[in-house]
């Protein structure tokens, strides 16, 4: 798509039965690819934050917005894009680690601060949280050793303290 | 208090002033028609669902008010969700309540069970399922709200079996949904476009079905009078500024009059009035009045822009936001610009036929227009003869033009007519339909026969699905396919068959004089009017192209 940005859009939403459904419907029904989409409890258990990263023209994201303004279960949305935000994302790699890589595969492991949740004598799992940068930096270094499964949760954001 | 769901149910519906509900029962929806015996409810058992859900928009296009509509689970639910597809796209305000097998099955394949709630979920305003007998207190009133509220729509209400049998104890009822008076509009954008106003040269107001909606019919005519400014309408508009007003120029688009789209042509600023820039209407939207600079104002913050980005734009009632303008813009004739309108209509005339035939289609029309009244109802299906409504009947009154217009629909007319003669006694109701439409829900003649409503149906029979086969002729080289019906059904014996009379133009000496019986004659009848099957709708805008790219074309039996 000409022009099409990544935006990291932050929703509020009753908790109410098939809110996921109705959130996500109107995205595939407007023809809006969701690059990820997070849902989980905030504070109050009645309402439910969802990080959708999207990408767009202008254009669409200003539809993107008010569409899902329009949707009853939906009671705030904010483009995060707009302004300075934190981004993370938890990933679990399982790779082949046998004897001699195995060492080699812990360094990086290190130097990216993931973290080793799980190892046996031909495998290990790395759990690894950041900004979508270095994750995708820290995936791409153990694509060498054969990554066996890879789990991502999706992005999750939230717009900065004010100063 | 305690009370059932299923009761808690017709309670709500009576404390909300429904006097009225179409539907047909069902194993799942049993025990809330067991409640419905007992209320002071109507109920009008439909054909097929379809019918019940096009029965309660009649009722909700001709009174502006949400009306409601029942199906049981399974096939009565999925019957159900044309209408209410139908009523998302034309923002039609409509309940619709569906049994649901019982909580407990839910999930398991049982029988008539269907995921309701996902199905309707892209289909309507909103959906509930409800959990409890107590949640109903809540949700009903909601569902009203949100069907009214705003910009309408369709609301379903899915209630398992279960939820309609439990006890629920309440110490009050919950008070009725009523309508809000709109809030004010941002002075200050008024301010601007009444400023955009004064310094356009050749403005043009395109108005939709927003007008109606908000009810600013008056509003409308008021400040387009006052500032001389002419008026275009979308199918969904019509009826809102009156024709034979010399300021109103008839409907845009693909089947718009060769002027009307010529003059919007040549406008400077476009005032978009609870319009929603459809592709009938915009052609190819791009080039859609490309010199214009655009004002829009739409209750729907999404219509903003969606299509074509405005210049100004206002998100509010319409009729707000006219009354507040009006006081705004000066008395002005615009002599300039309605002279140059005046020639485009003059050089671009709407092509009629001459008078000799009177079972022309848009001839037809005027007789019928003479016989009915300004007052009748006028419902359409589908196809040559919808788009023959839409340009040649003179609609002057809103809500007196109910079509099936976003969705496009077949089967819309005749539920939609019964709809509209419930909720209008003594008013008499016309639905245009086509040879191919009728069928589609024809069984609602039987409902029709039963309530003895004061319904005429008037099928225009060529004997083809007119507007494909035309389709097919300009577009397809002329490769017919699928568009000839290869048996003519006699519609007035079958009509009759219904207990309903029926009469058949064909070879009638004076077809007009047989149409004035037929709606002079209390109760329903069936008009059989046939058509020549090479007749086109003129002009046609091909799909796609700009508005000016008309296929003017002759018209064959003229």
């Amino acid at each position: 798509m000409e022009n099409s940005k990544k935006h990291t859009i932050s929703v509020l939403v009753e908790n109410h039965f098939g809110v996921l459904a109705r959130v996500s419907g109107m995205f595939s029904a407007r023809g809006y690819n969701i690059d990820s989409l997070c849902v989980g409890e905030t504070t109050d258990p009645a309402i439910s934050r969802m990080t959708v990263v999207v990408r767009g023209d202008d254009k669409v994201l200003a539809q993107i917005i008010q569409q899902l303004n329009k949707l009853v279960d939906v009671i705030e949305v904010q483009d995060l894009t707009k302004g300075d935000f934190v981004e993370r994302e938890l990933v679990m790699v399982k790779v082949a680690a046998d004897g001699a890589r195995r060492a080699e595969a812990i360094e990086i492991a290190n130097i990216f601060r993931a973290k080793i949740v799980d190892l046996s004598a031909t495998h290990m799992i790395a759990e690894i949280t950041g900004a979508e940068g270095k994750v995708t930096a820290f995936v791409d270094m153990m694509r060498p050793f054969g990554i066996e499964e890879l789990v991502r949760t999706g992005e999750i954001a939230v717009a900065r303290c004010t100063k | 208090m305690k009370k059932t769901g299923a009761e808690i149910i017709t309670t709500l519906l009576e404390r909300q002033g429904i006097r009225t509900v179409a539907g047909i029962p069902g194993g799942c929806n049993l025990p809330l028609y067991d409640a419905l015996r007992d209320s002071q409810i109507r109920h009008v058992l439909a054909r097929h669902e379809q019918g019940a859900g096009f029965i309660a928009q009649g009722i909700a296009r001709s009174t502006g008010r949400a009306a409601v509509c029942l199906a049981t689970s399974g096939p009565g639910a999925t019957n159900l969700l044309t209408a209410i597809a139908d009523a998302k796209l034309d923002s039609v305000p409509i309940v619709a309540i569906t049994g649901q097998v019982g909580t407990a099955m839910i999930g398991t394949d049982a029988f008539q069970e269907v995921d309701t709630y996902g199905l309707t979920l892209p289909i309507t305003k909103h959906n509930f399922i409800a959990r409890s007998a107590a949640e109903l207190l809540e949700i009903l009133p909601k569902a009203f709200e949100i069907a009214e509220s705003g910009r309408p729509g369709p609301v379903v209400v899915d209630v398992p079996k279960d939820v309609q049998l439990q006890t629920a104890e309440f110490e009050a009822w919950p008070e009725p949904w009523q309508p809000v008076p709109p809030p004010a509009c941002d002075r200050e954008a008024v301010a601007r476009l009444a400023e955009m106003i004064q310094r356009a040269e050749r403005p043009v107001l395109y108005i939709g079905g927003g007008i109606i909606a908000s009810g600013a019919a008056e509003e409308l005519i008021a400040f387009a009078r006052k500032n001389t400014i002419p008026v275009t309408s979308t199918l969904a508009g019509l009826g809102a500024f009156p024709c034979g007003d010399p300021l109103y120029l008839g409907m845009l688009g693909m089947h718009g009059a060769r002027y009307t789209n010529l003059i919007l042509e040549e406008a400077d600023l476009l005032l978009a009035f609870g319009a929603r820039f459809d592709d009938r209407a915009t052609g190819h939207a791009a080039e859609f009045c490309r010199h214009a600079s655009i004002a829009q104002v739409d209750i729907d913050p999404s219509e903003i822009d969606k299509i074509k980005a405005s210049n100004l734009a206002i998100v509010g009632d319409v009729g707000t936001v006219l009354r507040a303008l009006l006081p705004l813009v000066p008395a002005d004739g615009r002599t300039a610009w309605n002279q140059r309108v005046a020639e485009l209509r003059e050089a671009y005339p709407f092509v009629t036929p001459g008078p000799e035939d009177p079972l022309h289609p848009l001839n037809f029309l005027q007789h019928l227009a003479e016989t009915a009244g300004p007052d009748a109802i006028i419902t359409t299906d589908v196809g040559q003869h919808q788009m023959w409504v839409a340009q040649g009947y003179p609609f002057r009154r809103p809500r007196t033009l109910l079509s099936s217009g976003g969705l496009g629909t077949m089967g819309f007319g005749l539920p939609a007519a019964i709809g509209a003669a419930l909720a209008h006694p003594g008013k008499r109701i016309v639905c245009v339909s086509g040879d191919g439409s009728i069928l589609m829900n024809i069984q609602e003649l039987a409902t029709l026969a039963e309530l003895d409503l004061d319904v005429t149906v008037v099928i225009m029979n060529n004997q083809h699905l007119g507007l494909v086969r035309q389709q097919q002729e300009l577009f397809y080289e002329q490769r017919y396919y699928a568009s000839k019906f290869d048996t003519a059904p006699d519609f007035a014996t079958i009509a009759r068959g219904f207990g309903v009379p029926g009469f058949d133009l064909d070879g009638d000496a004076n077809p007009i004089r047989t149409l004035a019986r037929a709606l002079a004659q209390r109760g329903p009848s069936v008009v059989d009017v046939p058509v020549h099957h090479a007749e086109n709708v003129l002009p046609m805008v091909p799909p796609g192209k700009p508005n000016r790219e008309m296929i003017v074309g002759e018209l064959a039996y003229a």
